[in-house]
């Protein structure tokens, strides 16, 4: 048997119990990895479920720096007995399996093309600790100290870790150290390492930070200058307005009052959240909700109000998988149609589209800006594997004394010197009317807000004239939002190809990944990330300028290609989708399949001369639950 | 109401309050309900109780949800922000805009179709939440715009004008709003002004959630024999537990009835409720006698009305949530933005 032989360059999966307090020590290992300067990308995969159902973290480890999702495991931690063939038929050959070995499990239970290591960590745990929840939890830490051994981890490293989160804390910090060295002792004496993949000190993380979307989507908008926050909790978005409320404590606490420069509500439901942040919108004040795709469904009466009454709003969607209850625990971006189109009647909306944590950070401050500049909805498309998954970014950035950009608020002195205000008249040009808010002139510039239509003053007015110039209006407001939202980020492939890929969103590290594996087959590729709808020219050029472009997302129905179909009308066959819907992260080794099998069907293919394929996914299922 | 515009000349002579407005300068755009309609009556009143408080029309921020009430906002305060929101979400709206900026007056007004089916959740927590506004319920127990049908307050065993009974119980928002820790509950009928009017004067210098059930009978559609909405049926079954005067904390007089029978109560800021009531025993601001006296009066087929719970010292959203005294709306970023310093050591706090 050929073992896999990898410095710096392995896939580690644990399988536990949802409830068995491994995931601490699970993100524990990860970041000992990352302190040592390895870049890692972890990804929790767990259950809709608070105990007892199977759960998964897997950690990439890539010294070059690939932070996608890779496929195929080459260690598997197996400590949930429940999911245990599934999980040994992931490991790949060559690879290694370590198991809890206190029960004696047949040979039948093992692949003879794999290295099994097993460690009697209940024995260990039940002769050190008296107390059950202690011989539970600390099962988790001796683990880790037997993987740092067989891996060639520091355990200063992990000691440093133990000493940042229980500082103040002496008793567990001890405890854990003794933990961490129970497992090392036993690895030591009784299992032979390292094994053939293994992590060595680099310096190849820099200057990044290791963040999950949803707490960097929170800062962006402490930064962005939100005060007023509404939600309802629903996986996978509670984790942003829980960030939001911790960092707000610390920022936005008035020093010499005590008082709080903010206000966040938890609502009775997703319907009441939104119509928080319409009110305030309407009332000035920048707000948010953060939300799924369920909550989304939810506030559409709203959004069309916002949309029409042109208010400022702000949504991140945090996506999981759907339709209807779905997978709410596994991700997808499967809300591109619902939210572009979202509520009755003509409407479009502004889609803001990160790729990682950094991303979120900053479009969460840029969609307060442009709810405001565009006085309309503006979603912010993140989704599970951004959101709840730490990933290794580029830092923060905030320009020193960067103003809010709040748009055409007409003041008092201006109503006042005369200026002509109708609430929806375009007077610059550009769609975007002016407004003014409650409270401002005693006698000037009042106006009444409804969902229904009305004429440029405000009034209502059911004529068609109006109600025509008041939705061409919105047409023309649109277009004005496409040269303000982040625009594309255009790869370009080292030679000339007539084949270019779309991709967005969270797809993006292991698109990267894909290219260059491409690249290297012979396959190169003109790469464009979206960063936004509305679409600006650029995309319409760029599939102008290509024979064929594969349009990567993960969703069943290529809900993006339908958008670019829907709003470029371009032709459908020029759009060859690839889709990842399973409700883990797409991987490269997908992308990269699904390409090359596309490409060496036959060049016909791609010009249009026969239907558009849909590729199925073809990694595992990801719903490997019990037998 | 009329169909005919006022002219916009006033009489010079026109009374004026204290910040210099004539009720003229209170009124909003032409009606569109029915002649006779209850609704009227509560926006004249309205009209009537921001211009005895001397309340600056513009610092008023008035919001309704859909409806024939809900179009009502339109029809005063026309210097006044206005936002006619979606069925049953006024509250939700309401409290955005109360977070947004603490320093106006907040109006919410709806309907029986509006907070008592499809806004009953919106309108229980607002009241539980506290959220500082008048919330007016302009109650007809009828859906007017659709022509007919009953709302959740039309009473069990009511008759539709095509004389439909109502097999359904109803929702009493008032026995609700107390219930929920609404700290100013009262309940009143459109067609009597001079108890409406002091209502809505206590119900918007209210510190904390007022909520006020106006009975307003339809005339178009519930306004017949067999309606407990009628204005005939309220006439004759209408049980006043006080007769109330606001006096404003500039301008407290003294009291002109018999000793005993007057009980005043001084809100947080200052403003007094002269109550006068009409039963000795009825105290206003003892919560659990409020639902008991409530619920014995109505099942004798009475429409209690009056100030029927006050809590004098209440606080609002805003105390909960420890929100600064400066409107959150008018903050720059100088105010809300911790700065690239700040960034830079979460920044090295993530590696």
């Amino acid at each position: 048997m050929q073992r896999i032989e990898s410095i710096n360059d392995f896939v580690v999966k644990f399988a536990n119990v949802n409830g068995s307090g491994s995931a601490s020590a699970n993100e524990l290992f990860a970041k000992a990895i990352l302190r040592m300067g390895v870049p890692v990308s972890p990804r929790n995969i767990f259950p809709s479920n608070i105990q007892g159902l199977p759960t998964w973290y897997e950690v990439r480890v890539c010294e070059q720096g690939w932070l996608g999702r890779r496929g195929g495991i080459d260690l598997m931690v197996a400590m949930n007995p429940q999911t245990w063939d599934a999980d040994l038929a992931e490991i790949e050959p060559g690879g290694y399996l370590f198991y809890d070995s206190t029960r004696p499990l047949p040979p039948s239970k093992f692949r003879d093309d794999i290295t099994v290591i097993g460690m009697p960590l209940t024995e260990i745990c039940n002769a050190v600790y008296s107390d059950a929840r202690q011989r539970q939890l600390f099962k988790n830490i001796v683990y880790v100290g037997a993987l740092s051994v067989l891996l060639e981890i520091e355990p200063e490293v992990i000691e440093k870790l133990f000493g940042e989160q229980y500082r103040g804390k002496e008793k567990l910090l001890a405890s854990n150290v003794q933990a961490l060295h129970l497992g090392r002792d036993f690895a030591r004496e009784h299992l032979r390492a390292p094994l053939g993949i293994r992590v060595r000190r680099a310096d190849k993380v820099g200057k990044r930070i290791f963040v999950d979307g949803n707490s960097a989507a929170a800062l962006g908008c402490v930064y962005g200058g939100a005060t007023v926050a509404a939600w309802y909790p629903i996986t996978p978005s509670s984790s942003v307005a829980e960030a939001f409320q911790k960092y707000c404590a610390k920022f936005r606490v008035d020093p010499a009052t005590g008082q709080n420069r903010y206000a966040i509500v938890q609502a009775e439901d997703e319907i009441a959240s939104i119509g928080m942040v319409v009110g305030a919108g309407w009332n000035g004040a920048r707000a948010f909700t953060a939300t799924s795709g369920p909550g989304v469904s939810l506030m559409t009466e709203f959004i069309g109000l916002a949309y029409f009454a042109e208010i400022p709003v702000t949504i991140i969607n945090v996506q999981r998988g759907g339709p209807s209850t779905g997978m709410p625990t596994r991700t997808q971006q499967a809300d591109i149609i619902s939210c572009a189109y979202a509520s009755h009647g003509d409407t479009k909306h502004v889609l803001l589209f990160p790729q990682d944590p950094r991303e979120c950070f900053d479009h969460a401050a840029a969609a307060l800006d442009l709810a405001d500049r565009l006085q309309t909805p503006v979603f912010v498309m993140t989704d599970l594997d951004i959101g709840m998954n730490q990933r290794l970014c580029d830092p923060f950035e905030w320009e020193e004394g960067r103003p809010y950009d709040r748009g055409k608020v007409m003041s008092a002195e201006e109503l006042e010197a005369g200026k002509d205000f109708g609430r929806y008249k375009d007077v610059d040009g550009d769609g975007i009317p002016w407004r003014t808010l409650p409270g401002t002139h005693p006698t000037k510039g009042s106006y009444f807000t409804r969902g229904t239509t009305r004429d440029a003053y405000a009034r209502y007015s059911e004529r068609g004239p109006d109600y025509v110039y008041n939705v061409e209006r919105l047409l023309r407001k649109f277009e004005t939002a496409a040269t303000l939202v982040p625009q594309p980020v255009l790869q370009p492939a080292t030679n000339r190809t007539p084949l270019g890929v779309i991709y967005f969103g969270s797809t993006t590290p292991a698109m990267q990944e894909a290219l260059e594996d491409l690249t290297a087959s012979g396959i190169p590729i003109d790469a464009m990330r979206l960063r936004a709808f509305p679409f600006p020219d650029s995309v319409a050029r760029f599939i102008e300028e290509h024979e064929a472009v594969f349009v990567v997302e993960q969703n069943r129905d290529a809900q993006l290609r339908s958008l670019l179909v829907n709003e470029l009308d371009i032709d459908p066959a020029r759009l060859i989708p690839v889709l990842h819907f399973d409700g883990t992260p797409i991987t490269a080794r997908f992308i990269t399949r699904a390409v090359t099998e596309h490409v060496r069907g036959g060049a016909r293919g791609l010009v249009g001369g026969r239907p558009p394929v849909v590729v199925p996914p073809i990694e595992a299922p990801g719903t490997e639950v019990a037998k | 109401m009329t169909y005919i515009a006022k002219p916009r000349l006033r009489h010079p002579t026109l009374e004026t309050n204290k910040v210099g407005y004539t009720r003229r300068d209170y009124e909003g755009k032409i009606s569109t309900l029915c002649a006779g309609c209850g609704h009227d009556s509560i926006s004249a009143a309205i009209i009537q109780a921001c211009w005895e408080l001397d309340i600056e029309p513009h610092r008023v921020a008035k919001l309704s949800g859909i409806g024939c009430s809900s179009k009502t906002p339109d029809y005063f305060l026309g210097a006044s922000h206005g936002f006619n929101t979606v069925h049953g979400r006024m509250p939700s709206v309401l409290t955005g805009a109360n977070l947004a900026n603490r320093d106006l007056l907040y109006l919410g007004v709806s309907g029986d179709g509006d907070s008592a089916s499809i806004g009953l959740g919106q309108f229980a927590h607002a009241m539980r939440r506290g959220v500082r506004m008048a919330y007016i319920v302009e109650n007809n127990g009828v859906y007017g715009l659709t022509k007919g049908q009953f709302s959740a307050t039309a009473d069990q065993g009511s008759k539709s004008k095509k004389g439909a009974i109502n097999s359904d119980s109803a929702v009493d928002l008032v026995g609700m709003a107390l219930q929920l820790g609404a700290t100013y509950v009262g309940r009143a009928f459109s067609g009597n002004k001079a108890q409406l009017v002091p209502l809505i004067k206590g119900a918007i210098t209210h510190g904390g959630a007022a909520f006020i059930d106006v009975i307003s009978p339809c005339v178009a559609f519930n306004n017949h024999p067999g309606s407990t909405k009628s204005y005939d049926y309220v006439r004759e079954h209408n049980e006043a537990v006080s007769r109330i005067d606001f006096i404003s904390s500039r301008s407290e007089i003294t009291a002109e009835y018999a000793p005993g029978e007057v009980v005043d109560v001084r809100q947080h800021d200052g403003s007094l409720l002269r109550l006068r009531s009409l039963h000795r025993s009825y105290d206003p601001t003892n919560r659990h006698a409020a639902m008991i006296y409530m619920q014995e009066h109505q099942a004798r087929g009475e429409v209690v009305t009056g100030l029927l719970y006050v809590d004098p010292l209440a606080t609002d959203l805003h105390t909960a949530l420890n929100t600064s005294e400066q409107p959150l709306n008018a903050m720059d970023a100088t105010q809300l933005c911790p700065g690239a310093g700040v960034l830079e050591k979460l920044n090295a706090s993530l590696r």
